[in-house]
């Protein structure tokens, strides 16, 4: 018996069986399991790669929500003198621009990725979906280093945490799903209509206003706010920011935030699956 | 459909690979397919218009020209089982199908008619070096390639030495593979790929790759693969190494099973069917070997040698006049490039008017002969290819391979009544030799 075939004697049913025409197309999460080392290599590669040749290195991942936070401070809290919440207009911005900063650079790299990884895609099968995630995973290192930042500023400004933060697991859980989805959807729709890459960083830079990023969610005016809360960024940005300075929780908001973003993810994964079918041919 | 076509059916019982009318078809020309936002408005809007136009064409029967103008079809109705264990060689012209199937068996891109069952997994060796990233180190491309190609952590782990050793490059692992030669680059791509441990494993001969010594480090490497009870599909130009590698053969022309059994019988009917064309002249409006995507311009090829006549061999040291008629729907300055190839694919050389720019200043014409002439054909005697390229000073609008084939026949160059001896490479070189006793005055 030769050892390849040790464990995998022909059995009465194939073990990949390739039709044509298939209509649906579910998410095999049985794939995705098996190649779970494959998820875990690429994600590594992007964390790998993503500094490599720059003079600064990963310091980049701070610099970023910092330099940021100071031009934000200056601009939007010194002189257009945007409120914040009481709280001081450094460590509000920044609080806010942590899981934007995740967001929005997980989006951008994620919809490029499958364009950038065209020479695998029409080269070797695994579960297209790996590529667009680990590109939103390898995010999850700048963000835990940015957060970093974040303690600091907190000890600076005073502020202890409280049993408050625990929330911060769930509203992680739910930025990354929102990463996800927008990005999966992205990456897939980038293959097809390219127009996505110039497209894209326009669109971020409107969701960044339409978020209370750079202002409070009271801010806006009463009869506007539920437009802003039926972004699901808003009640994740809320919640990071009553997470961390011990504010009451706008659990409606971050509700709605929670069922929305699973309805996206659940949107993008499955026209991802759609599209996915052409890639190869396409890309 | 299954019985009809079975023709590569060896009797398996239990076939570890089962494929049934088997077709894969790709929009070419006039495509549908629409790529930016903009045309897909626009797409949205003109599309009811166009499909009530072709629901009214397709009510007066004339759909089918539609669907033949617009796409082609690279597998077409293939049906065939595989048995465990078995080695099978796939031959075939370019454009044949050959890659088409294994990207189709590999899921890498789905089949728009019939099925495959596999039972066992699949690993495929498409391309040397897949997935790996010039940034990382030679150590941590194995494990993302590895990974990539489909092995689990531990199984890499494993093998790390052995691929490390195979590739001969132990000193350089650590070193970024941007640093690497081209040779160390498809040497370790190599190694990666040959350690996969799949039940049936899908190969592309353009993996033997590198310097001689190490090509023929991979094909028998191949070989050991094969030795070990694996199921393999081999594809393969080098008939020599699919006589020795394969037990059985097939042989797809335009995306269909032309002939299929031993390979011997095989690979004896795929190049007779190659020297059928050595007449010396070929139509070109309907060529197999089109590149896919490629609109017909050129018409037709002739080989002529000193007289005006078409000629299927040439002497080697006489002239060769490749002459190219063409038609376009524009006017354009024509730039055409021709290379000669040996029958196993390697490309012996190619004057390409793209470089040398004669026809620079030429007149802007929609419909015309091009001739090309070389003075000496500097080849050794044996079966060549042709593979023949024709554009403006844009982009290529028709590629062919393999065009037309022709053989070189032994001629007494050095004068002495002596034909030069055979496989010594492909081209002919006169050289003059010359003894001194005495270094210094060389």
């Amino acid at each position: 018996m030769p050892e390849a075939s040790g464990d995998h004697a022909i059995e009465s049913t194939p073990t990949i069986t390739i039709v044509a025409g298939r209509r649906s197309a579910g998410l095999d999460l049985y794939d995705l399991w098996r190649h779970r080392d494959l998820f875990y290599f690429l994600m590594w590669r992007d964390v790998k790669v993503r500094y490599k040749q720059t003079l600064l290195g990963a310091s980049w991942a701070i610099l970023q929500p910092l330099l940021t936070m100071i031009l934000f401070t200056v601009i939007f809290g010194r002189l257009a003198k945007v409120p914040s919440d009481g709280i001081p207009y450094p460590i509000f911005a920044y609080a806010g621009l942590l899981p934007w900063t995740f967001f929005s650079n997980a989006v951008t790299i994620s919809s490029n990725s499958l364009v950038g990884n065209a020479a695998i895609i029409t080269k070797v099968y695994f579960p297209r979906m790996m590529i667009p995630a680990a590109a939103v995973g390898a995010g999850l290192v700048d963000f835990a280093i940015a957060g970093v930042i974040l303690i600091a500023m907190m000890a600076w400004y005073g502020f202890g945490l409280s049993f408050a933060a625990l929330m911060l697991a769930p509203l992680v859980i739910l930025t990354v799903i929102l990463a996800l989805a927008v990005g999966t959807w992205t990456s897939g729709l980038n293959v097809k209509y390219r127009d996505v890459r110039y497209a894209l960083p326009f669109f971020i830079q409107m969701w960044m206003y339409a978020s209370p990023v750079i202002y409070p969610t009271n801010f806006v005016p009463q009869q506007w706010r539920w437009l802003l809360v039926l972004n699901p960024l808003t009640g994740v940005i809320e919640g990071y920011r009553s997470a961390l300075f011990n504010r009451p929780f706008e659990w409606q908001h971050m509700a709605v935030s929670a069922a929305i973003g699973m309805a996206m993810l659940v949107y993008g994964t499955y026209s991802f699956k759609q599209m996915e079918r052409e890639f190869a041919d396409i890309i | 459909m299954a019985g009809a076509s079975v023709r590569a059916c060896n009797t398996t019982v239990n076939p570890i690979i089962k494929i049934r009318g088997l077709g894969k078809q790709y929009r070419i020309g006039k495509r549908r397919v629409t790529r930016t936002l903009r045309e897909a408005a626009m797409d949205s809007v003109t599309a009811p218009l166009r499909y009530s136009r072709s629901f009214l064409r397709r009510t007066a029967g004339d759909a089918g020209n539609v669907g033949k103008r617009d796409t082609i079809w690279a597998l077409r109705d293939l049906s065939l089982d595989v048995g465990e264990g078995e080695v099978l060689g796939v031959i075939g012209r370019n454009g044949g199908g050959k890659s088409t199937l294994l990207k189709v068996m590999s899921r890498i891109t789905e089949p728009t008619t019939g099925r495959i069952d596999l039972h066992g997994r699949v690993g495929s060796l498409l391309e040397v070096g897949t997935g790996f990233h010039p940034e990382l180190t030679g150590r941590e491309n194995i494990f993302l390639s590895g990974a990539i190609l489909g092995m689990r952590r531990n199984e890499i782990e494993r093998k790390f030495d052995e691929i490390v050793a195979f590739a001969e490059m132990d000193q350089f692992v650590d070193t970024p593979v941007k640093h690497y030669s081209s040779g160390m680059y498809v040497r370790l791509g190599f190694a990666v790929a040959a350690h996969l441990e799949t039940e049936i494993i899908l190969i592309d001969e353009v993996l033997a790759v590198g310097d001689a010594a190490f090509q023929k480090k991979c094909l028998g490497k191949i070989g050991d693969v094969a030795r070990q009870g694996r199921t393999v599909l081999y594809i393969s130009h080098n008939m020599a190494s699919v006589e020795a590698l394969c037990d059985s053969c097939i042989y797809l022309i335009g995306g269909r099973l032309e002939e299929a059994g031993k390979p011997r019988d095989v690979i004896a009917k795929y190049m007779a069917s190659q020297t059928r064309a050595n007449s010396g002249t070929i139509s070109l409006a309907e060529h197999p070997g089109r590149r896919p995507g490629y609109k017909p311009h050129l018409q037709s090829l002739e080989l002529r040698s000193g007289a005006k006549t078409a000629v299927g061999a040439i002497r080697m040291g006489d002239p060769l006049t490749i002459v190219m008629s063409f038609e376009a729907a524009s006017p354009l300055r024509p730039v055409v490039g021709v290379t000669i190839k040996t029958t196993q694919g390697a490309p012996v050389c190619s004057v390409n008017d793209r470089f040398s720019m004669q026809l620079r200043d030429c007149k802007m014409v929609s419909r015309g002969t091009v001739v090309c002439d070389i003075d000496q054909l500097m080849l050794m005697p044996g079966q060549y290819n042709v593979d023949v390229s024709f554009g403006d000073f844009g982009p290529e609008l028709d590629v062919i391979s393999d065009a037309i084939s022709f053989d070189v026949l032994p001629a007494d160059m050095a004068g002495i009544g002596r034909l030069p001896p055979s496989s010594q490479g492909p081209m002919y070189c006169a050289g003059t030799w010359k003894l001194c006793e005495d270094t210094d005055r060389l």
